[in-house]
């Protein structure tokens, strides 16, 4: 039932986006002096973490999008390796359809594909991308579970110009579930919040910039309940070092 | 046989009498040295920039152009009066020229001065096919010199156009590293107080813009005649001679301001057509502008040709010396220049530019020339407060240029015209054209409308139409009108000049005026690459024309302005 609502809203986005206007005539000019679609690649995380708990951690945030100003389809990532079970702790595939609906904002709807160590899950997901005032880039998504679970993650990240090359970034994500799903892990209500700082260097223009920085992970409620049970931890503090990519 | 002589004498009359020139040109793919990196291009005749083409006032030209790629191509003739189907605009004057074909413009040469061409397709042109065009006069010119150099600049980038503009619609700021950092937040709370600095920080971070949104793509060699600055393009000169620099701005997106420190500069043409001479310390030369300068050297010494980027992120360097290998001083690029709140026009109290405030903003009538209400942010005004102030920038505008040595900088309002071609009359009518787009999403466009979803703009052949350009961006936009001249309104009636580019700077208001004199279809544009593909673009029809009846012309030129 959820899943049918996913992607009718997907449906509905899209068809939105392929309705605007259609008034303009005939004018092959059109296709010879416009740019129309566009791609890129890009992870905003590359990295290894290790933990104040000697828990070793490969992350990746992947983006790959490809589409025109009025309408994207975009593929997300997300992975966390765990170097002690060698296995995916993490393993997150989004499937979306973005379209612009304010000059700052865009909204997405697709699916969601989790498939780590465990259960596996799939979410219809809705969301809203964009740039905030005072330049803080802003990605929340309402998530539906096949299993009829309802949650939303929130993450802010802002940079600070040190110089122009030189940047620091502050990034805030936390998840809220509206219901539990004991089998993933995840209790009602908030679940878990991770603060991060990094320090980069863009070395090759913006498409290569390593970096290093600090990440705090914690886990609230009942999901911390959960992760003890089954002998994880509640807290961590996490040294990093990776690299943003760029193409 | 008879009729074969018969033609061949009547074909040698023709010759005469129209005196053609026939000229090849192959567009191929070539490599681009600026000195500072080599990069794959596009070039003409195997050379990027493509050879000078020498016209003649009065006569045919044949040029046959041999397409080398393995894309479409084109060429257009920037500023030249000739038939639409000749102005090589791919959709609008003709299908363009594939892979492996020769095309074969045709057209008379109904002008002089300095002009140049490109390609119209895709990122040619930044890419390297552009080259330049001197077109001799049939009659004496009003001043004189002993000898003459083009005078070619562009800003050569070592990531391709379609790179570039991907880069750009991923994150407009891509390119732009020239923007407020923390220790200038720091410098600046020293200086102003420390609330000061951060409202101010504030207020931009707001509006979600950039002060130091001037230049979209930096990192680039400025080249001049192909040669970067350590190349260092020379031009000989004998001591005591006139030399005419021949300056045309063939960059992608990249204003420069002009000097050669020593020299005063008697700037005599301005987009081909000769000016009321003007004597200049500096001048800032527009995306796709032309101006002809003359200078008059005495001593037996190199000077330095500095060309600094508007935003001062680069420039290009050549040198006037008599003999090869001299070189002088070049100097120090000035401090960046930062926009003010002056230059975000109506955007002060929306903080957005959806299409709603934009025509809220009109009724304000916040852009313009006469901006009493503005000039907030009189502390970054910079040496602009003391000088007279420009009335095409808005008052109080980080971008009003100064000359380095407090001398005098060119304006548009001192340019007229030396010899009018139109008799001056009231407009049929007025269009207005506001410049509009999304810098965070790097979307351009005209009255709101990309060009993908725009109607053509209909002219009647005959009119003559006022158009005002408001500029309701933070970005300086080169519009270019193909096929006919743009008469900037400069406020001297008939002495107002001929252009085929008006800059128009941020948070203003210009004027042009139209003589619509070519039938056919248009292309319209701002010449920034980047912002033209964006959709800041329009086609242009002109209905009627000498072959229909005038009546006919006449009465729709009756009719109201754009829809």
């Amino acid at each position: 039932m959820s899943r049918l609502t996913a992607s009718m809203c997907v449906l509905a986005l899209t068809a939105t986006a392929l309705n605007a206007p259609a008034i303009a005539q005939e004018d092959p000019a059109k296709k010879t002096q416009t740019a129309k679609t566009f791609w890129g690649v890009s992870a905003e995380k590359l990295e290894y973490r290790y933990s104040d708990s000697d828990e070793e951690l490969a992350v990746i945030e992947g983006d790959a999008f490809y589409g025109t100003d009025e309408l994207k389809f975009r593929w997300l990532f997300e992975g966390e390796w765990e170097e002690a079970h060698n296995a995916w702790e993490t393993l997150e595939n989004q499937f979306v359809a973005q379209i612009p609906v304010d000059d700052f904002w865009d909204a997405k709807g697709g699916i969601r594909v989790d498939t780590p160590e465990g259960p596996d899950r799939v979410y219809g997901v809705l969301g809203l991308t964009g740039l905030a005032p005072y330049w803080f880039e802003i990605d929340t998504n309402l998530y539906v579970s096949d299993e009829g679970d309802t949650s939303v993650d929130f993450e802010a990240e802002y940079e600070l110009l040190i110089t122009n090359y030189w940047i620091m970034s502050a990034t805030f994500e936390s998840l809220v579930a509206f219901s539990e799903d004991r089998e993933i892990g995840v209790g009602k209500g908030l679940n878990s919040t991770e603060v991060g700082l990094r320090l980069g260097y863009d070395l090759l223009g913006r498409s290569f910039a390593p970096y290093v920085g600090v990440v705090h992970e914690r886990k609230y409620g009942d999901t911390a309940d959960l992760a003890e049970d089954s002998g994880g931890s509640t807290e961590d503090w996490f040294a990093v070092i990776g690299a943003r990519v760029m193409f | 046989m008879k009729r074969q002589l018969l033609a061949a004498v009547f074909g040698g009359l023709f010759t005469v009498v129209v005196n053609a020139a026939e000229y090849n040109i192959s567009v191929d793919r070539v490599q681009i040295d600026t000195g500072d990196f080599v990069k794959e291009g596009i070039g003409y005749n195997g050379a990027s920039p493509g050879p000078v083409l020498r016209f003649k006032e009065g006569e045919e030209v044949t040029i046959n152009v041999t397409n080398n790629l393995d894309e479409m191509t084109s060429i257009h003739w920037h500023g030249l009066i000739l038939p639409f189907e000749q102005d090589g605009v791919p959709g609008i004057s003709f299908p363009g020229i594939k892979p492996g074909e020769t095309f074969t413009y045709q057209f008379p040469i109904v002008q002089a001065g300095t002009y140049w061409f490109h390609s119209h397709s895709g990122f040619q042109e930044p890419n390297g096919a552009y080259g330049a065009i001197v077109i001799e006069p049939e009659g004496r010119e009003p001043f004189r010199y002993d000898r003459e150099y083009v005078v070619q600049l562009t800003d050569k980038h070592p990531h391709s156009g379609d790179r570039i503009m991907r880069n750009l619609k991923m994150s407009a700021d891509y390119y732009n590293r020239q923007q407020q950092t923390a220790s200038d937040f720091f410098a600046e709370s020293s200086k102003k107080g420390f609330m000061a600095a951060l409202q101010d920080r504030m207020m931009w971070g707001d509006m979600r813009m950039m002060k130091a949104d001037i230049e979209d793509v930096q990192g680039f060699t400025g080249l001049i005649n192909g040669k970067g600055p350590e190349q260092n393009w020379t031009g000989l000169f004998e001591p005591g001679e006139r030399i005419r620099l021949r300056f045309i701005n063939s960059s992608a997106m990249t204003y420069f301001d002009i000097r050669i420190p020593g020299l005063e500069m008697t700037v005599v043409q301005a987009d081909g057509n000769n000016v009321q001479p003007v004597n200049v310390d500096e001048f800032r030369i527009g995306v796709a502008e032309t101006y002809d300068v003359i200078v008059r050297i005495k001593d037996e010494k190199a000077y330095t040709i500095f060309a600094e980027s508007m935003g001062r992120s680069g420039f290009a360097r050549g040198t006037l010396a008599p003999e090869e290998g001299m070189t002088a001083e070049v100097p120090e690029l000035r401090e960046a220049p930062l926009l003010t709140m002056s230059d975000m026009g109506g955007h002060m109290d929306h903080g957005d530019m959806s299409d709603d405030d934009m025509a809220d903003m009109n009724g304000d009538d916040m852009a313009g020339m006469d901006h009493s209400a503005m000039g907030h942010d009189s502390m970054d005004q910079g040496d602009g407060a003391s000088m007279p102030a420009d009335p095409f920038y808005a008052k109080g505008s980080g971008l009003i240029p100064t000359a380095s040595n407090g001398g005098k900088f060119l304006s548009y309002a001192d340019l007229k015209a030396q010899n009018p071609l139109y008799e001056d009359r009231e407009p049929t009518r007025e269009i207005e054209l506001r410049l509009t787009g999304n810098m965070e999403r790097y979307e351009w466009s005209i009255n709101g409308t990309k060009y993908e979803d725009a109607d053509p703009i209909v002219l009647q052949y005959g009119e003559r139409v006022r158009f005002k350009f408001v500029n309701e961006t933070m970005m300086t936009h080169p519009m270019h009108l193909h096929g006919m001249w743009s008469i900037l309104d400069v406020g001297e009636g008939k002495w107002n000049p001929l252009k085929h580019v008006i800059s128009v700077a941020p948070a203003t208001t210009v004027y042009m005026e139209t003589e619509v004199d070519a039938p056919g279809e248009w292309a319209f544009h701002c010449h920034l690459s980047y912002h033209a593909a964006s959709g800041m673009f329009r086609k242009i029809v002109v209905e009627g024309g000498p072959d229909t009846t005038m009546a006919e012309g006449t009465q729709n030129g009756q009719q109201g302005g754009e829809s």
